[in-house]
């Protein structure tokens, strides 16, 4: 058991998806900063990317037969472009709540509680 | 003594790069810092793309990524890093149930990632390297063909029903209605002090 000698797969791409979307997770829970947030998003997004793209690929697993064939980067496709919108959509809130409460905790953001 | 497998080698580089950045990004609490990590973390997964045989994928992942929606981001920090904000620190309790999150998916993901024994890698150490580019049946499955199930016998996906024609259409309006709604929420608003001066 080499790993610089024996092939990867698709579980070692999926472990590395595993740490970017918990690194996403703990990122989205632990931070303060509205935009520390948005990058916690952007992280979950990739990692889960990151698992399309390694089900879709044909020589990853074994006999060569793919999970998903060429869907899985299809979705991947559309995940990059919606995160694209979804994160303008949030920096605009972010600059809006930025410019009426002059911060970016998103502590401070409590006027709706009851 | 077995030659190296470049592909392995190249695939540790690439997930050390970006699970590093990934879980640096989470450690730093300099959001300037985070922007930059996080640039290097998500490069680093384009990457990993192009190490599956994902090169318009890999491409897409640098250019509307990385170059897009991380400028986006550092646009945002840009005009938002002022004084206190730069550098937010968590509170102690955040960081102990944050952790606790964190050690606990990740304990349930990873050994869920080595359950499938056809999920561990090609058996044989001589896996055909030559992948055939994608770009073709992506773009042509976007538009409607899929060109990559051509020889499939079943008569459910030759009806034209299993190609994106119309997620792609559903993700162009949505982009438009995102521009409009974007720029409607960031616009600068005018002072209404007028009613407060008549008093």
């Amino acid at each position: 058991m080499n790993p610089l000698t024996d092939p990867v797969g698709v579980s070692h791409f999926m472990a590395v998806g595993a740490v970017m979307f918990v690194s996403g997770v703990v990122c989205m829970a632990a931070k303060r900063n509205a935009l520390g947030v948005l990058m916690g998003i952007e992280l979950v997004l990739n990692g889960a990317n990151v698992n399309f793209v390694a089900l879709s690929s044909s020589f990853l697993s074994a006999n060569g037969r793919t999970a998903l064939g060429l869907d899985g980067q299809f979705i991947a496709l559309f995940v990059i472009v919606l995160a694209a919108a979804e994160a303008a959509v949030a920096l605009a809130i972010t600059l809006n709540f930025y410019n009426n409460h002059a911060t970016v905790d998103v502590d401070r953001a409590d006027e709706l509680k009851g | 003594m077995e030659a190296i497998n470049w592909h392995s080698f190249f695939f540790y580089l690439f997930a050390l790069v970006s699970c590093a950045f990934a879980v640096m990004v989470v450690l730093s609490a300099n959001i300037v810092r985070m922007a930059f990590y996080l640039t290097i973390s998500l490069g680093a997964t384009a990457g990993l793309f192009f190490l599956a045989g994902a090169d318009f994928l890999g491409a897409m992942q640098l250019m509307i990524y990385v170059g897009g929606t991380l400028v986006l981001l550092v646009f945002g920090v840009m005009l938002t890093a002022q004084g206190p904000f730069v550098s937010m620190k968590t509170r102690g309790g955040d960081w102990i149930l944050a952790a606790v999150l964190g050690g606990s998916l990740l304990a349930l993901l990873v050994p869920a990632a080595f359950t499938m024994p056809e999920w561990r890698g090609p058996s044989v150490n001589a896996a055909s390297t030559e992948s055939p580019p994608t770009s073709t049946p992506l773009g042509m499955g976007l538009l409607g063909v899929r060109v990559d199930k051509l020889v499939d016998g079943r008569e459910a996906v030759k009806q034209g029903m299993s190609s994106y024609l119309l997620p792609f259409e559903i993700v162009s309006v949505h982009l438009l209605v995102v521009l409009v709604g974007a720029a409607y929420l960031a616009r600068t608003k005018r002072r209404r002090d007028v009613r407060l001066e008549s008093l």
